[in-house]
């Protein structure tokens, strides 16, 4: 089993939703961003997804563009995220995804990218802006090398396509809760529950939900029923406010408890 | 030569396709099926006509430039005059399109992103035509420069919003476009001005753009009795250049000329020749010659001309310069102020910064070839809203 499966069927024997936080690599600094994951592992991330900083980040609301801005005003780069994901290697075994944009793998070059990242010991690959109709490119040289590409799913997305997509996903699905960027708008958990089981039940693989979950409440709501929740810019929020302080990983620490008590006896 | 692009799914070769998040793909593909509906139906080809004939004010002129062709003592030079459409550029061809497309698609509003505010005044002229709502996205930069379009925009009934992040030009309009896209796709139709994007928009305003060349091949049959030795035309997105290579494609003793903005220059950082000094990969939904350093980010573009500000190409010219079909050159910003006030001067036509990006390439070229030969180039847009901007470079205060 890869590390994704194991956690996954460990959470659904504990009868659990997963928690997959999600953080900009490189914001503020690099050095940080590996204290954040060793933190947030141990805090009771079950996955990580670990954005990879774009110039042009199209999907994105207010708060992760501008934690982009400060990591690629840092230099960070795809070559020193792997680096990164390396180092934390090491010493830490939870589940970690690259979120992120075609672009800068593109321009690494697929094969490279898909040995490098699996050397490194990258478990999956979410691109935004990659739908599996331009993915064949990218996919057989992913699969060779063992990385899960993570496939997004939408409100808008037509049940039809739902079903296709969901019978070829890979790791887990992410639901995306609403029409929108990262951030953006407060999400009805009712709405999302409907699509989300009609997608448990055709998929193989679990499905996270995403997208504009910024509290515990919001957490346990959607918890009673996927898989596991996904919380970005509210995390990516503290990280901005404490970035350089000794304050960063105490709050974070905090926040992950908060979410993780929310999750605990929701369902 | 058989040229049949793009396919199916929206590729030319090894370039467009269509990179996008999910929430937007099924618009996408809606649209698709909606373009492909009326590229068959006589009476949307009919009512499309009808627009460009008597709103639009087509056919524009071809206008052969006596006085410039004796000066340059070489080619013959022919004005594709796109200049005089309906406001001021051939913008207004690709609006006219999209927004009745929109209609019949039953959508009430549209969004569109604007570089020097042309392709925002189009499409706010095309929504106030049919009293749609109309939001513009528009860097902070080129509000700045173009300050009189976005005075237009407004009168016109656009809500203009002021895009602050990256270089706040062109690219980043796009972006916020696409994020306002991405939250309110049910109800909303994006009027992409270029030939870029995601498929089908570059297929589409490369079809809608079409009737220029269309027309410069008759016209040109008429007044010079054989068609032209060079086609050519600037490119920013490309959407002139692709309206008046298409018809043309086939036509191999053509050459095909894009000229692109090179700034201060090709070998400094501050150019936006995507095709010359840039390289493949992925923007805005589809892939193309892109400026980007090499870890695969954007970099800035730059150009006198904020409708040439961008740092990427439609699909299209990236094939077309791979097959060879297509010669992409490209032109400083001196070159173009200077050609911008020879054009004036000579011929009593002041052309949009843009098309002097052209007009240029023509002064260096008409001398290379005969009076027996025959230079069309398309006159994109007229230069009244660059009057500030030429002004400052000149050292002209009001």
């Amino acid at each position: 089993m890869t590390r994704i499966e194991t956690v996954f069927s460990q959470l659904k024997q504990a009868g659990q939703p997963g928690l997959i936080p999600f953080i900009t690599a490189g914001d503020p600094d690099l050095k940080t961003t590996a204290n954040l994951i060793r933190t947030l592992a141990n805090a009771g991330a079950d996955l990580i997804e670990l954005g990879v900083p774009f110039s042009d980040p199209m999907a994105d609301g207010p708060t992760i563009q501008a934690a982009s801005e400060r990591a690629l005003t840092g230099g960070t780069t795809l070559k020193s995220v792997l680096d990164l994901v390396a180092e934390v290697r090491r010493d830490c075994q939870v589940p970690l995804v690259l979120m992120g944009y075609y672009n800068p793998v593109f321009r690494y070059g697929i094969e490279a990218f898909a040995r490098d990242a699996a050397e490194a010991g990258v478990d999956g690959v979410l691109l935004v802006d990659l739908p599996p109709e331009e993915a064949g490119e990218i996919s057989a040289p992913l699969q060779e090398a063992g990385i899960a590409m993570i496939t997004l799913l939408a409100p808008t997305t037509p049940a039809r396509r739902m079903k296709r997509l969901a019978a070829a996903a890979e790791g887990y699905l992410y639901y995306v809760s609403m029409t929108g960027v990262t951030g953006s708008a407060r999400i009805s958990p009712d709405e999302i529950q409907v699509a989300v089981e009609e997608l448990q039940a055709m998929a193989r693989v679990p499905v996270g939900v995403g997208f504009g979950i910024t509290t515990a409440e919001d957490a346990a709501a959607v918890g009673r029923f996927a898989d596991a929740v996904v919380v970005g810019s509210a995390l990516v929020r503290i990280v901005e406010k404490y970035g350089g302080s000794e304050e960063l990983l105490p709050r974070v620490k905090q926040f992950m408890s908060e979410l993780k008590a929310g999750l605990a006896d929701c369902r | 030569m058989t040229y049949d692009y793009p396919d199916e799914r929206g590729h030319f070769g090894a370039y467009g396709g269509r990179y996008v998040a999910e929430t937007l793909m099924p618009a996408l593909l809606e649209l698709e099926q909606a373009y492909r509906q009326v590229q068959n139906d006589p009476s949307f080809q009919q009512e499309f006509d009808d627009y460009l004939r008597n709103y639009v004010g087509r056919p524009s002129p071809l206008y052969f430039a006596r006085r410039l062709s004796e000066e340059l003592g070489g080619a013959k030079i022919y004005l594709k005059r796109e200049d005089l459409n309906h406001t001021g550029a051939h913008k207004v061809n690709n609006t006219v399109g999209q927004i009745l497309l929109a209609r019949r698609m039953g959508k009430k509003r549209v969004i569109a992103e604007t570089g020097a505010g042309q392709h925002g005044v189009a499409t706010a002229t095309v929504a106030a035509l049919f009293g749609m709502d109309c939001e513009i996205f528009m860097g902070k930069e080129d509000i700045r420069r173009q300050a009189l379009n976005v005075f237009r925009m407004k009168l016109l009934g656009a809500k203009v919003h002021e895009c602050t992040s990256g270089t706040a030009t062109l690219k980043d309009a796009m972006n916020d476009a696409l994020r306002h896209w991405v939250t309110h796709v049910r109800d909303t139709f994006y009027v992409i001005g270029t030939v870029a994007g995601p498929h089908p928009y570059p297929e589409m305003v490369r079809d809608f753009q079409s009737v220029i060349g269309r027309e410069a091949k008759q016209q040109m049959l008429e007044q010079a009795g054989c068609l032209p030795d060079v086609a050519l035309a600037c490119i920013g997105g490309g959407s002139n250049a692709m309206g008046l290579f298409y018809p043309l494609v086939q036509d191999t003793d053509v050459r095909l000329v894009g000229v692109e903005a090179a700034g201060l220059g090709v070998d400094t950082d501050k150019h936006a020749a995507s095709i010359s000094a840039g390289a493949p990969g992925v923007l805005h939904g589809n892939k193309t010659y892109l400026l980007q350093d090499q870890d695969g980010q954007i970099e800035h573009a730059h150009s006198i001309s904020a409708g040439l500000d961008y740092p990427g190409v439609g699909p299209e010219h990236a094939l077309l310069n791979d097959l060879g079909r297509g010669e992409y050159v490209s032109i400083t910003d001196d070159e173009a102020l200077e050609a911008f006030q020879r054009l004036t001067r000579v011929e009593g036509i002041i052309p949009a910064l843009e098309s002097a990006h052209a007009i240029a390439q023509v002064i260096k070229m008409a001398p290379t070839l005969t009076p027996e030969q025959s230079i069309l180039v398309c006159l994109s847009g007229r230069g009244d809203k660059d009057i500030h901007t030429v002004a400052e470079a000149m050292g002209v205060e009001f």
